[in-house]
């Protein structure tokens, strides 16, 4: 029988070290799990109220938005409507993992397995972060974008950079790249390449080509219409990267700001795709860790209950009727069917034999999930890992609210002949191009009007919220110069 | 692997520049929700901060987002009891359940924004564009007051003054003076110590060489050591001298009126503009000494207490109480040393005759020391309506409106209920930048 990790409810750095020393064994020997170093930060509620309004970032440049969010999160706070987070984690690398100093000791060792070891692997792993963030460079990114931002108010004055802000913050969500991530050339390196290209075009030019008469094409109108387009990138699905460079009014310094917010939004990006396999895997990590340490011995009874009282807090799923349902919550979902993932690997039924032919029974439960945790965001792997025996015990069943219709219709339920349907529409929820409208830049005639012309495709006819879209377009203006329209097109 | 780092220590407040972002953006709400709540505000709890409400649409931050109606839509749920596939449901009244949203009774509407202003930022907003005629006197007489002051360098000192910068140069100069062998240097003499100490039997040649890179190597060794990367003499701090600052320190005279004519809402509106007149004067200056005289026929030096809630009886005569302030000031408060200001606050009532008498005074004694003086009068909310015009009123009134035409440093209001007391505050002391023009 091995020593008690730690006693009661106290904490200090040495029981910290101890039980993080025996929380990493498990994670890396047991789960090889591949993570970051942690670098575990222990704050106090004001400075987590502080992070909870930088969007958790550890520094951030200044804007009146996170004041407001402060004010907002320490009124309920204070209030008592709301607690506070016990963690906060970065994807930067060395992760940052920040604790709440009001946790007890129990909660600490939940918290440092969830996140320094369950989220932290995940960052590592998952091929969309490790596609799209830099997370050794996010820290001096930020850092670089606060003294850009605060130079630019002592210059610009503050009024200015607020506006810039505002109007690309708004922009923020339709400014992402979905499907490539394109070569960053620093603005000095492109205009280089621009001058180049004059030059060339000037040293191809020749008088006797002029001289020529050239050959009138009957389409010749449109073509310039074409080129026009091909020539600015259009269609453009990037609305501040396309602002960024093409818009006639900015001046450099805002277009570097809009180039901050703009990396800022793609940073993001992923977190967003994920937030059931990123809660799921860290709840499961934690899960598995702290019942090992509890069969070692190495966790008391009393502290075991404490930890499984607020594991099951988090991962509670109150019903469609229940007066605390908020949507399904990500930490129970992604929890279950990871936790029906080792169940089909180890014990399948024969139903899961028919629905998981690959994976029933291998016993390798391990190597399956971190495949699943690598390879997948929250769409796929619905669509590839949710079992019946989960839309069971959820009791999920699909309801479609059609504008047409006077009533509401069930249209799946968790049945033999639901099944299907009902993970199509999960999975289909969980897609970020479904859930964000479809906007991209379509045209902008820079030589003619100088209107810049958006498209909306509309997905099941679902429309823009109308205040809010004359709002954001009263920003695109201000950041584009000259009138700005949208159409909206069924899809 | 892990690092701990505790950061309950570190400073605090690092979202103060975006609490000050946020309000300067909301500016004109504060504004408002600061001069409605000093109206309303009991004379007490003038200093203590206040809640804002501000609508939502003003803080919006819009994006492209869907409509919550319209189109089609289909979600999971969970928690399914009785539902079959194909069932219709009803669809729920408006807002899910939720009655829409209304506006409470006390004005404060669920769609706003409610925040707690400081009592610092309250006052800041509450005396913001006021200023003080800009004639403050400057005085050393007992001060306390000593600023450090950065005063070169030294060679002992607090570890936390130590000057880096200063040190580092030092250093590297001592360095390249005595030859410090370089680490590069030496890592070499080291990696090619290495190399032949890895040759299998080594001839006589490589032997000798190796001889002579280890004693070498000591030899460097040993240097570096006796001129060490950093040595004491290098340090530098940077050093600081107390330096006494002039203090400003200002006297202010409440004067007031309490005979018979002065009734419990008169004291209250006078004791009002008393008030704001010492919060002012307190954030602008680093002392400020309250003298209280009240006069009927006679004035006398009172504390607050009997100031503002005894009664007296009696006739009125308001150069009494002006005599009185001439007193004390010249006995106790020298001009000087001291920024003297006076505000008077009456009903306008005055023994017939006296008011050219106040007319001396002031001219002859107290305004040719006072930085500012401020006369209200206080009348009826009826009167109001009638003294409309600037140019009639008591005897009192139009004495002293000769004076104000002749001392810019007198400046006199009417106010007729407590709602005019921050307006006529205000436009006292509102900085006046048209003045330097005209």
């Amino acid at each position: 029988m091995a020593d008690l990790l730690f006693d009661g409810p106290d904490w200090n750095f040495d029981t910290l070290r101890r039980t993080t020393e025996a929380i990493e064994q498990i994670a890396r020997e047991d789960l090889g799990l591949d993570v970051y170093p942690n670098q575990i930060e222990i704050i106090s509620t004001e400075q987590m109220l502080d992070a909870y309004s930088a969007t958790g970032m550890p520094l951030m440049y200044r804007h009146w938005s996170f004041g407001k969010q402060f004010i907002h999160h320490e009124r309920l706070y204070s209030k008592g409507v709301q607690g506070l987070a016990y963690e906060i984690v970065i994807n930067s690398d060395p992760c940052i993992c920040y604790c709440l100093e009001e946790n007890t000791m129990p909660m600490q060792a939940l918290v440092i397995a969830h996140a320094a070891f369950g989220h932290n692997h995940f960052f590592k792993s998952n091929h969309l972060f490790r596609q799209w963030t830099d997370p050794r460079g996010i820290l001096d990114y930020l850092d670089y974008a606060r003294n850009f931002l605060g130079r630019c108010e002592e210059r610009h004055g503050p009024g200015r950079v607020e506006r810039t802000l505002d109007a690309a913050h708004a922009l923020m969500s339709a400014s992402v790249f979905r499907h490539r991530r394109p070569a960053q050339p620093s603005l000095r390196a492109e205009a280089e390449r621009a001058e180049r290209r004059i030059e060339e075009d000037e040293r191809a030019a020749h008088y006797l080509w002029s001289r020529l008469e050239r050959e009138r094409r009957p389409h010749d109108h449109e073509n310039a219409a074409a080129e026009r387009r091909r020539m600015l990138g259009l269609p453009e699905e990037n609305l501040i990267y396309f602002l960024e460079r093409h818009s006639p009014v900015l001046e450099p310094w805002q277009r570097q700001v809009l180039r901050i917010v703009r990396n800022l939004a793609q940073y993001f990006y992923p977190q967003r795709q994920t937030q059931v396999m990123n809660e799921g895997c860290a709840c499961f990590v934690h899960f598995h860790i702290l019942n090992k340490l509890h069969e070692q011995g190495r966790i008391g009874d009393g502290a075991m209950l404490e930890i499984l009282h607020s594991h099951s807090s988090v991962l509670f799923q109150p019903g469609y009727d229940h007066p605390g349902y908020g949507g399904i919550n990500p930490y129970a979902l992604g929890f279950a069917m990871m936790r029906d993932v080792q169940r089909i690997c180890e014990a399948p039924e024969p139903e899961d034999r028919e629905w998981f032919p690959s994976i029933a029974g291998c016993g390798d439960w391990r190597g399956v999930l971190k495949e699943a945790w690598a390879n997948f965001r929250d769409e796929s792997f619905i669509q590839q890992f949710l079992s019946p025996k989960v839309m069971r015990d959820l009791r999920l069943f699909a309801l479609r609210d059609a504008e047409a219709e006077d009533t509401l219709k069930v249209t799946a339920i968790h049945d033999e002949a639901g099944y299907r349907a009902l993970r199509d529409t999960l999975a289909r929820g969980y897609d970020l191009s479904n859930r964000s409208p479809d906007i991209e830049v379509i045209d902008a005639d820079l030589a003619g009007d100088r209107v810049l012309r958006l498209r909306h495709v509309l997905r099941n006819e679902v429309p823009l919220d109308p205040r809010e879209r004359e709002a954001t377009l009263a920003c695109l203006r201000e950041l584009w110069g000259y009138e700005v329209e949208i159409d909206e097109m069924t899809g | 692997m892990t690092h701990f780092i505790d950061r309950r220590l570190n400073p605090k407040g690092r979202s103060t520049p975006n609490r000050r972002r946020f309000i300067g953006r909301i500016k004109a709400h504060v504004r408002e929700a600061v001069d409605a709540s000093v109206r309303k505000r009991g004379i007490t709890d003038m200093e203590a901060g206040t809640d804002v409400a501000v609508p939502r649409d003003s803080l919006s931050e819009p994006s492209f987002r869907h409509a919550s109606k319209g189109g089609t839509r289909e979600g999971v749920l969970p928690g399914n009891r009785e539902f079959q596939a194909g069932d219709e449901i009803p669809r729920p009244q408006q807002g899910g359940g939720g009655a829409g949203r209304k506006g409470a009774p006390d004005g404060e509407g669920e769609d706003d924004f409610v925040f707690a202003l400081s009592r610092d930022e309250f006052l800041d907003i509450f005396f913001e564009d006021l200023e003080l005629p800009d004639m403050i006197k400057r005085s050393l007489a007992g001060s306390s007051v000593a600023r450090p002051r950065r005063a070169g360098l030294s060679v002992t000192g607090a570890p936390a003054n130590l000057n880096v910068g200063r040190t580092m140069r030092r250093a590297m100069g001592r360095r390249i003076a005595l030859r410090r062998p370089s680490d590069a240097k030496l890592e070499e003499l080291r990696e090619r110590l290495f190399a032949l100490e890895a040759v299998f039997e080594p001839d006589a040649a490589q032997r000798a060489e190796i001889m002579r890179l280890q004693s070498e190597i000591e030899a460097l060794t040993a240097h570096r050591k006796r001129v060490p990367y950093l040595d004491p003499l290098d340090l530098r701090y940077s050093h600081f001298e107390p330096q006494p600052e002039p203090r400003a320190q200002a006297v202010m005279f409440c004067l007031m009126d309490v005979s018979a004519s002065m009734g419990a809402r008169e004291k209250d509106l006078a004791k009002r503009f008393f008030v704001l007149l010492h919060l002012f004067l307190t954030r602008r200056y680093e002392t400020v000494d309250l003298v209280f005289i009240r006069h009927t026929h006679l004035a006398s030096e009172v504390d607050e207490q009997t100031f503002f809630y005894s009664r007296e009886s009696g006739g009125t005569m308001v150069s009494t109480a002006l005599a009185e302030m001439n007193r004390v000031q010249s006995e106790r408060y020298p001009a000087s040393e001291w920024n003297i200001y006076a505000a008077q606050a009456s009903d306008g009532d005055n023994y017939q005759g006296d008011s050219r008498d106040c007319q001396i005074w002031l001219e002859s004694e107290l305004l040719k020391i006072c930085q500012h003086f401020a006369y209200v009068e206080i009348i009826g909310e009826a009167e109001a309506r009638i003294l409309r015009d600037a140019a009639r009123g008591t005897e009192l009134w139009m004495a002293y409106r000769e004076v104000a035409e002749r001392w810019p440093n007198f400046a006199m209001r009417r106010v007729a209920g407590p709602a005019d007391i921050y307006p006529v505050f205000r436009d006292l002391f509102a900085r006046r930048t048209e003045a330097a023009h005209g």
